[in-house]
């Protein structure tokens, strides 16, 4: 039972940490980032070369990758999002296909797969109550609360974070107090893919650098936001808690096979009960007139 | 003269053979009747005797690549349908494997013949694929690309990990009785999907769907109900689209994971956008491009997704309106320069 809460609560952590990015762009910019799953893998694979190949700390290469990111991140805002701000479809379909074009790349590139992995922060483990848990899970427990007290307190303590909220409530009206929204949206683009690749050396070392797992963590970031409700931070840890402690629920207690199963009927049963997620900030229709 | 102190612009002159041919006049002469007739004939003609020819002439697997054609084009049409009523879909694959599995799941399981599962597939598809996705109907813009990008790779992932509808091997199916019926029956059904869906959209249902694609509160203050309306769009597109997945198992005589990839979601959406919307012949066109650069670069394998994503943000960003609209124009209008005054 014991096992059962930290494994659910590091697992619940691992969710909201893959969510956070994706709604944290989707909040501020209103721009549903497609090719989040590509920057969390591009993240892994820029921190394995440069740990491998350059040969540099891993503190080094982790905090390179991240920087890189950012640049990434901001440079897709300012070169094919910003052109086409505003029209959803375009939107959709530029942030989609450089996911899917770095992703597939990156495939290619042979540089990914199940002998690629990177370095746990702390290799081993220790018991609690007689469990024994990777120093990694306890970590992502650590850093995913970390994270979300930095955005908690950013948000609501400095400029800029007022800014982003300004941005999230209107962007019009934000605008118009001389708020630049370019700016803001660039800026969030890049932190979006900062949190991916924070995701990704937390995630990343208690598996393998994988293709998949870009297009799992899409699926989960998607998953965990649409339960929860997209733009709305409590909604993304509430939505994370109940998909990971549903899912370690049920592979401890039944079997891991119903895992997927689980997940699944969880978001069908939300889309018809309350389509915009439990805290979702998402209008209906209805509302809207 | 100075050139910079010249200023030209583009002007468009409707051609003298298109405003002429408008009306019925047209049946007056040859020339306009063939200028109206020839473009909205070739296509149909080729198609329906491309088949023909190369299967007659020995080129069985090109013939085949006509079908997957038809089967690509019938899915794009069906994206584009979607996105006329305000609906992006990232998960057209979803319809496409819901269709693909239960008719290869009634042929394997309980032994129906072809003409009964194609039939139940796409309807079967369709009612599941409209009851999973009801519920994003109720809000607006992106979400449904999100909801729908989601679907298809939930589904691999559950039935992988269950091993339900024999898991990751997929379930097999029979084949269609031979070529013939193969070739024509999807030809017909994409020269129906296409007449019929371009009837609808210019019927009052098709124009009330494409008014909530533009402005769904303008289509609420009209008294009509934008949900339910909504739901009957996404119904025929995703019965359209799970048609293809049934014409798809029986002609690979399986149906596995790979019918819910994203290759099946992108290519729709890559075949619009690069073909052009709004009236389905973009959809045929861009398909038509995308089979044949399939094709072509067999090779490649995997990269291959890599290209048509970059490929179609290149249209998103830099060609926005895609090819057809621009063909569609030359043919109608000509250019010239003259000197702004």
């Amino acid at each position: 039972m014991a096992g059962l809460l930290i494994f659910g609560l590091a697992k619940s952590m691992e969710l909201a940490l893959v969510a956070i990015g994706f709604s944290f762009v989707f909040g501020i910019s209103g721009i549903a980032n497609f090719a989040y799953g590509a920057f969390y893998l591009l993240g892994g694979f820029l921190a394995y070369i440069l740990l491998n190949s350059l040969g540099l700390p891993y503190w080094m290469s982790a905090i390179g990758s991240i920087l890189m990111l950012f640049v990434i991140g901001a440079l897709m805002y300012r070169f094919a999002v910003q052109r086409i701000r505003g029209a959803i479809l375009s939107e959709v379909i530029v942030t989609m296909g450089l996911g899917i074009f770095i992703t597939e790349m990156l495939r290619a590139s042979g540089f990914i797969g199940h002998n690629r992995y990177l370095p746990a922060f702390i290799p081993g483990y220790v018991e609690i109550a007689g469990i024994g848990i990777e120093n990694q899970r306890l970590m992502i427990i650590l850093i995913g609360m970390l994270l979300f007290l930095i955005l908690w307190a950013v948000t609501r303590y400095t400029r800029i974070g007022l800014a982003f909220r300004a941005m999230s409530q209107d962007e019009l009206t934000a605008l118009s107090i001389g708020l630049n929204n370019n700016y803001l949206a660039l800026l969030s683009m890049g932190i979006g893919a900062v949190l991916a690749v924070i995701a990704a050396l937390c995630i990343i070392p208690q598996g393998f650098l994988t293709v998949d797992g870009a297009y799992d963590v899409l699926i989960y970031a998607l998953a965990v936001g649409v339960l929860g409700g997209l733009g709305s931070t409590t909604g993304i840890i509430i939505g994370a808690f109940i998909i990971g402690y549903a899912q370690t629920a049920t592979a401890t207690l039944f079997s891991s096979q119903w895992v997927m199963v689980v997940t699944f009927l969880a978001i069908v049963l939300v889309l018809f009960i309350k389509p915009s997620g439990i805290f979702g900030k998402q209008k209906e229709l209805e509302e809207k007139v | 003269m100075d050139k910079n102190n010249k200023l030209i612009r583009k002007e468009r002159i409707d051609r003298g053979i298109f405003v002429r041919s408008a009306d019925i006049f047209a049946l007056s002469s040859w020339q306009e009747m063939t200028y109206l007739l020839l473009p909205r004939a070739i296509p149909f003609a080729l198609l329906l005797l491309l088949p023909l020819v190369l299967e007659l002439s020995g080129n069985s697997y090109w013939a085949k690549v006509v079908v997957v054609f038809a089967i690509l084009g019938m899915m794009a049409m069906s994206w584009d349908l979607l996105r006329m009523a305000g609906m992006f879909s990232l998960g057209q694959a979803l319809f496409f494997g819901l269709g693909s599995y239960i008719s290869a799941a009634l042929n394997h399981y309980f032994h129906w013949p072809i003409y009964l599962t194609i039939p139940a597939g796409a309807i079967g598809g369709a009612l599941l694929g409209t009851a999973f996705l009801m519920g994003t109907l109720k809000l607006r813009g992106i979400y449904f690309a999100m909801v729908t990008l989601a679907f298809p790779m939930l589904v691999i992932r559950v039935i992988q990990a269950t091993n339900f509808l024999g898991g990751t091997e997929g379930v097999s199916a029979t084949a269609f009785p031979n070529f013939w019926v193969a070739a024509y029956v999807s030809i017909a059904a994409l020269i129906i999907c296409f007449f019929s869906f371009r009837r609808m959209m210019s019927s009052d249902w098709g124009l009330v769907a494409r008014a909530i694609g533009q402005d769904d509160i303008a289509v609420t203050a009209s008294g009509i109900n934008v949900f339910w309306r909504k739901v009957q769009v996404l119904f025929i597109a995703s019965g359209a689209a799970a048609f293809a997945g049934t014409l798809m198992t029986h002609l690979l005589m399986y149906a596995g994971l790979s019918s819910f990839s994203l290759e099946y979601s992108i290519l729709p959406v890559a075949s619009v956008v690069i073909g052009g919307s709004g009236n389905f012949a973009g959809a045929l066109l861009g398909s038509t491009i995308l089979t044949f650069a399939t094709e072509a670069l067999r090779d490649l394998g995997p990269l291959r997704i890599a290209l048509y994503s970059l490929l179609m943000v290149v249209f998103a960003l830099a060609i926005r309106e895609g090819i057809f609209p621009y063909i569609e124009r030359r043919y109608r209008q000509f250019e010239r320069k003259v000197d702004v005054i």
